[in-house]
């Protein structure tokens, strides 16, 4: 998904400064105004209705499904309940094995915290907040094995960048 | 109606008040962007700072900027406003005086207070500081920001009044009856409609920002007086986003104005011009659930409104303020001084950095992105290569000497020396955070700490350039022109 954010960004980016370099190229050279203005807005409807349309199909690929959204309880396989304070985590469990969906079930005791997940390549797969007073909730399939690395992605006061806790996936031959 | 095209006669101390708001933007420019050097550097491990000391250094950073960003754009929305309406000189300075009081409260709080909570004073985390700093250094940098807002509440409410004499009502003022009559006036002023909506939204987030402030301040006194932190949140970042977004419209009223003076096209306004700021007046104060996109407790209509308005803002940026750019510059024979140079530099800035933006207000890509180093490298786009630009600009405008200048080969190199490292320094961003680096982070991990020193090489390259032109700037504040 990280991937999709970078060159999706990218292309668009060098796509954006291209078009500035080619106007840029011919800013030195004279040019009736009205018939540049006549000239140059003419398009823009057209990349105006083009922007609604895309826009439509991207929230739709994007919204559906819900990004959010919870299988119901029987898909997940376990429950882990986490809870964050200044500045640590506190998890009802830390194992799980490949294959399994857990649902993290996540609040705090004191102030904002964010509950970030990290694979054993330090890639960030997915988060949510963790708020007092609040269960936010979380569904993760587990597809590879090792040591993930929960994250406070909520700026916490002192220990932020410190507050961390592992949490173990097995083969399903080790489990 | 019509407005006068004729400027204002500069009243006493006018010129006086717009150097003080030129020489403190300079002055904590500077001292901010240095606060940024050492952050990287820090987290680069080239210097060695406590994260006691980091996270202070952070906040300052922070608030500093944003606050300054808000009194640059407010001296280019006065500059120009006052030549269609009649403003309060008092008012003014009483902004600017609260401004200072607000900055001397904010830094005694996290220098001698040792506040590190944030500038975003996030709910309850002021009063939750684990014996770091104690409630009266919390009370001091809230209030600090209260003082602040009252003083920008009085600018916006002066010129509301102002615009209500002016033109009848602010409905009118934007342009909403010439946007449905069918009849387009092209000589209503850019600088009237972007300041009638940024005082709109801005009186609106101001008090918001107001409301949890004075709630966070009981809080810290009172702790049986709570607020719901989704609602503090809420609050919180309506007023951030609509605080921040607005120095961008107030600092690009300049584009507006200063640009057709070196292309000689006259900045008309249009239909589209005026749809597209009616639109952003809404969709600046609805998109801000975009922060919130990881509370999923949060009703999930806001969430997707929070993406699909993200998605929008865009286009008014791009097909009015970049595309006009755009058409003012080609074949205009442009007369490449240094203002316009950094004023397109700006809209350039202000519209790639608009796109790294939308792609992290899709929630599915926030899931990934979401308080990584991907936010700081979108927002320092169209803040760094954007709002400064455009503040740059119109400084270097207003203060144009022919007979004190840099030698051109110096200004040319200077610029562009800005424009590829601040480029390099905010593509490092993006770049950490596709490989997941945390942001606001005091200490990286060691697989990290690469990419935040060849990001402090560039940040000290934009550093040192903008430096060279706040010299020259401040060289030149005498010869500061109100006509110009």
């Amino acid at each position: 998904m990280q991937s999709i954010a970078w060159y999706t960004s990218l292309v668009l980016i060098l796509l954006l400064s291209t078009v500035f370099i080619a106007v840029l190229w011919r800013s030195r050279d004279s040019g009736d105004a009205t018939e540049v203005a006549r000239r140059g807005y003419g398009p823009r409807g057209k990349l105006f209705g083009l922007a609604l349309a895309a826009g439509v199909v991207i929230t739709a690929i994007t919204l559906v499904p819900w990004p959010h959204q919870l299988q119901a309880g029987a898909q997940v396989d376990r429950i882990v309940e986490a809870s964050a304070r200044q500045w640590s985590w506190s998890l009802s469990d830390d194992r799980a094995r490949v294959g399994e969906r857990i649902e993290f079930q996540i609040t705090s005791e004191d102030v904002n915290h964010g509950f970030a997940l990290y694979d054993p390549d330090m890639q960030l797969v997915s988060q949510i907040q963790a708020m007092p007073g609040y269960t936010n909730r979380l569904q993760y399939t587990f597809e590879q094995p090792g040591e993930y690395r929960i994250l406070c992605l909520e700026f916490c006061g002192l220990a932020h960048h410190a507050m961390t806790a592992t949490f173990t996936v097995a083969s399903a031959e080790q489990h | 109606m019509t407005s006068s095209l004729s400027p204002a006669a500069t009243r006493p101390n006018e010129r006086f008040y717009l150097q003080l708001y030129m020489g403190v933007t300079l002055a904590v420019l500077l001292l901010m962007l240095l606060a940024g050097v050492l952050m990287r550097a820090a987290q680069g491990t080239l210097i060695d700072l406590s994260p006691e000391l980091f996270y202070q250094i952070m906040t300052l950073h922070g608030a500093g900027m944003v606050g300054i960003a808000g009194l640059a754009g407010a001296s280019i929305m006065w500059y120009f406003l006052r030549r269609h309406v009649s403003l309060t000189p008092g008012i003014f300075l009483a902004n600017f005086l609260l401004f200072l009081i607000g900055v001397v409260m904010i830094l005694v709080s996290i220098l001698l207070g040792g506040f590190g909570g944030g500038w975003t004073f996030l709910y309850p985390l002021p009063a939750s500081s684990m014996g770091l700093w104690n409630t009266h250094a919390a009370a001091g940098f809230i209030g600090g920001l209260l003082v602040i807002g009252v003083g920008f509440l009085l600018f916006y409410l002066d010129a509301g009044r102002a615009l209500i004499a002016r033109y009848g009502s602010l409905a009118r003022a934007l342009g909403l009856d010439q946007l449905f009559s069918g009849k387009v006036d092209p000589d209503h002023p850019p600088a009237v409609v972007a300041s009638t909506m940024v005082l709109i939204i801005n009186i609106l987030g101001t008090l918001a920002g107001a409301v949890i402030l004075v709630m966070s301040l009981l809080n810290l006194y009172l702790p049986a007086v709570t607020v719901d932190p989704l609602w503090a949140k809420n609050l919180i970042y309506f007023f951030g986003h609509v605080f921040i977004n607005a120095t961008i419209y107030m600092a690009v009223i300049a584009v507006y104005e200063l640009l057709p003076h070196y292309t000689g096209r006259p900045w008309k306004v249009t239909r589209p011009f005026l749809a597209a700021w009616a639109a952003s007046t809404i969709m600046v104060m609805i998109v801000y659930p975009h922060h919130l996109l990881m509370d999923m407790v949060m009703p999930a209509w806001m969430l997707i409104m929070g993406q699909i308005i993200s998605y929008l803002s865009g286009i008014p940026v791009l097909l009015v303020t970049a595309w006009g750019t755009l058409v003012q510059i080609y074949r205009a024979n442009v007369n490449w001084e240094a203002p316009a140079r950094f004023l397109v530099l700006a809209v350039f800035g202000w519209s790639v950095g608009v796109i790294p933006a939308i792609v992290d207000g899709t929630i599915t890509i926030n899931k990934v992105m979401h308080n990584t180093q991907w936010v700081p490298g979108h927002f320092h786009f169209y803040l760094l290569l954007g709002l400064l630009p455009m503040v740059l600009g119109f400084m270097l405008h207003v203060t144009r000497d022919p007979g004190n200048r840099f030698p051109a080969w110096l200004e040319r190199g200077v610029f562009w020396l800005f424009t590829g490292s601040a480029i390099a320094f905010v593509f490092m961003f993006l770049y950490s955070g596709l490989q997941s680096i945390p942001r606001r982070f005091a200490e990286h991990l060691p697989a990290w700490i690469p990419q935040a020193q060849l990001a402090t090489l560039f940040a000290v390259l934009v550093l040192a350039s903008l430096a060279t032109y706040f010299l020259l700037l401040l060289r030149r504040l005498p010869r500061l022109r109100m006509q110009a």
